[in-house]
């Protein structure tokens, strides 16, 4: 050290320095070249006991231990043939289904090309280009209203999955009747998204023809062809799936292992939380009659409503006077809908039957009304109904109301813990547990708090940062499992498809389609009526109370 | 010499330059760490909830798979790498310049403009000026006011070298 580098405060050190060994001057440079190393020591000492604190994490990986990954897709059958398809009913959720399939009009592909030009990180586009090929043509397309049937056959035929200048396929047959949609040769399975008071006998008679079928949810719009359709796609053999996509959400399977576990206890209850007028509709465009209804259908509907004293009910416009209102909000009317029953609560319904195995309830109680949306609509704006399922010691309660958008997650509520369901679960253990006592009392749980979380496409599923928590749960994460992003209604018609190739079952089958149906069928009436509906399991028939 | 070593510090003078080292050190290394200990710790979900300017460039990494695994392997190793010299006071400059980095890397990706709002909420209320940008500054400050020849590792490492 010279002179000059001498600082203030050392110069007193170097007078003592004079008289020291050079040996104390090179310990004087380890001190201070080492001064801070304790520091990373405190950070080692840290870091432990923080670890040993998220060991209560680990605590509940290993008590929510899953040996099966979720798998994440099995590929499609190299040498499945191709499937000829029909669309029936191509109205908004018609072509969600069509783009789901692959296949949108030019104009709504050259949308998200611009979209994507405007905005670079608007990847629809590509996502779209990427999407798997299904193996499938569109050979026929029924709609009543032109302006849908036109936009179908434009969606059917652009088979390259181009904005408005690609080249287009071979165009899809246009019907205007789905009867001789169904008697075509050159249809081998058809998707129904007609409204409600059609889907049951469009169904029925498509599995008549031996036609496979994709059904829009609810099954059944009266509860009379809930019977004739079960029976006629297990008499047909038709690969029959309804649209229920949840049963592709991969969080779903996973709160299926836990229930199938026993991880929250004897579960005693389940909480589960309109359009424009098109300007070229008119009577020319609208083939209203076929839009009434199937006679024996509405004979059914106008049968019970009449016998049970429902009249009001019914209308207020006559069944065969022309309206827009009832063509577009078709389901404000118990005339053609099933309500918010057939419309929301099946989704619910399903969700949970797919997670617990339900079936069809014991007794349905619901109340609810027209509370909101005072514009002359009869299905209700606001509706509970509470399912007893007396066998199994639970009550699933919906409720519902139109006019809020406020999320309410659907809560399994068990002794032991409750687990709430969305995109993610969360388990929350009860402080009053018994099979956790233990745990609870030497502090590896705290109940009350968030214990176990599950974010899809995450092999180790306990050990979640609260950051990546957060970030999931809105939708960021994972975004690609497998690099790609699925949406569920693709899975759903996937698997049907393939179902159709292989001969086997999909997941949401004429079975599960049937106690969909029943379920919200009883729900219906009971608000309908006033009073409960009970469930004769052995009979098979709905009891009023 | 004085210039360049810059280090005719007081005493309190220098302790608090080395503290602030090493609290910005701390820093760095308990956030490496972190990453280090969280399993399949991605910053995937934090860039693509980038704003401003910046923010198509830090999607882009996001959206590409080999690009994203660089990103989290550089964000893991590095903040923890960099803690490690800062603690330690090895090769100091360097480590400024690399914490320097990441920081700014860090600013742009989520700048605080107005009316720009995050999914990760923030601890405080900022405007235009966040923690990022100050320990940025920090950084800076210290860049020009080494210790690590008088306190750290660099006071054997460099001087062994030079000689």
């Amino acid at each position: 050290m010279s002179e000059k580098e001498i600082t203030p405060n050392d110069r007193g050190n170097k007078q003592d320095n004079l008289n020291q060994k050079p040996v104390s001057q090179g310990r004087r440079d380890a001190i201070k070249a080492l001064a801070t190393v304790p520091v990373l020591g405190a950070m080692a000492y840290g870091v432990y006991r923080k670890r040993k604190q998220e060991m209560r994490n680990i605590t509940s990986a290993d008590m929510f231990h899953f040996n099966s990954e979720v798998s994440p897709l099995t590929p499609l059958s190299s040498d499945g043939k191709t499937i000829r398809l029909g669309i029936i009913g191509s109205g908004i959720r018609g072509k969600q289904l069509m783009i789901a399939l692959g296949f949108a009009t030019p104009q709504y592909v050259e949308d998200l090309i611009q979209a994507n030009k405007q905005n670079s990180s608007d990847n629809r586009y590509r996502d779209f280009r990427e999407q798997e090929d299904l193996k499938i043509v569109i050979t026929a397309v029924c709609d009543i209203f032109d302006v849908h049937a036109e936009e179908a056959i434009a969606a059917g035929s652009n088979i390259n999955r181009e904005g408005l200048k690609g080249k287009n396929g071979t165009t899809p047959k246009r019907y205007h009747s789905y009867r001789e949609l169904l008697a075509a040769d050159d249809v081998d399975a058809v998707v129904i998204a007609s409204p409600d008071h059609w889907h049951g006998q469009m169904a029925l008679e498509a599995a008549r023809a031996g036609k496979h079928v994709y059904l829009e949810k609810p099954m059944t719009w009266t509860v009379p062809e809930t019977y004739a359709l079960r029976e006629e796609v297990k008499k047909s053999g038709v690969i029959f799936q309804l649209g229920h996509q949840n049963r592709q959400v991969e969080a779903y399977t996973r709160a299926r292992e836990i229930v199938a576990k026993g991880l929250l206890g004897p579960v005693s209850l389940i909480e589960t939380g309109t359009n424009p007028i098109h300007p070229d509709a008119n009577p020319q465009t609208i083939d209203w009659k076929q839009f009434e209804g199937d006679p024996d259908r509405v004979k059914e509907y106008m049968d019970y409503m009449t016998s049970t004293g429902l009249a009001k009910y019914v209308g207020p416009d006559p069944r065969d006077r022309f309206s827009l209102e009832r063509f577009f909000r078709w389901r404000c009317w118990w005339d053609y809908s099933t309500g918010l029953s057939g419309d929301l609560l099946t989704h619910e319904y399903d969700a949970m039957n797919q997670i617990m195995d339900l079936g069809i309830p014991s007794s349905a109680t619901s109340s609810g009304g027209v509370y909101f949306f005072r514009d002359g609509r009869t299905v209700p704006d606001v509706l509970q109904t509470s399912f007893e399922f007396a066998d199994r010691g639970l009550t699933m309660f919906y409720s519902a109301t139109l006019a809020s958008q406020f999320k309410r997650n659907r809560k399994i509520m068990g002794h032991d813990a409750t687990m709430e369901v969305g995109n993610t679960l969360t388990v929350t253990i009860d402080p009053r547990s018994e099979q956790y006592r233990d745990k609870i009392e030497n502090g590896t749980i705290k109940p009350g708090e968030p214990f176990y979380h599950y974010v899809p496409g995450k092999s180790i599923d306990a050990v979640t940062s609260a950051t990546e928590l957060y970030f999931a749960e809105r939708g960021l994460l994972y975004s690609y499992v497998d690099g790609k992003r699925y949406n569920t209604t693709y899975l759903h018609l996937r698997e049907w498809l393939e179902c159709i190739r292989s001969g086997q079952q999909p997941s949401c089958n004429i079975d599960r389609g049937f106690e969909e149906a029943i379920t919200a069928h009883m729900g219906t009436r009971a608000y309908l009526e006033g009073r409960t509906m009970y469930w004769d399991a052995e009979k098979e028939e709905i009891i009023r109370g | 010499m004085r210039s360049k070593r810059n280090d005719n510090y007081s005493t309190i003078q220098l302790y608090g330059l080395v503290i602030l080292r090493v609290l910005i050190g701390w820093y760095f290394l308990y956030e490496g760490l972190a990453k280090v200990f969280t399993p399949k710790w991605t910053a995937y979900g934090y860039l693509m909830d980038s704003q401003g300017v910046f923010a198509p460039f830090f999607r882009m990494i996001a959206e590409n798979q080999s690009m994203m695994a660089a990103a989290d392997f550089i964000n893991i190793w590095g903040l923890t790498l960099v803690g490690v010299m800062l603690i330690l006071g090895l090769l100091e400059k360097a480590s400024y310049i690399g914490a320097a980095l990441f920081l700014i890397l860090y600013y742009l990706s989520h700048p605080p403009l107005l009316h720009v709002e995050y999914l990760l909420p923030t601890e405080g209320s900022y405007l235009w000026v966040d923690k990022n940008l100050v320990m940025l500054a920090a950084v800076a400050v210290l860049y020009f006011f080494p210790t690590a020849m008088r306190i750290g590792m660099d006071r054997i490492m460099l001087k062994n070298k030079s000689k």
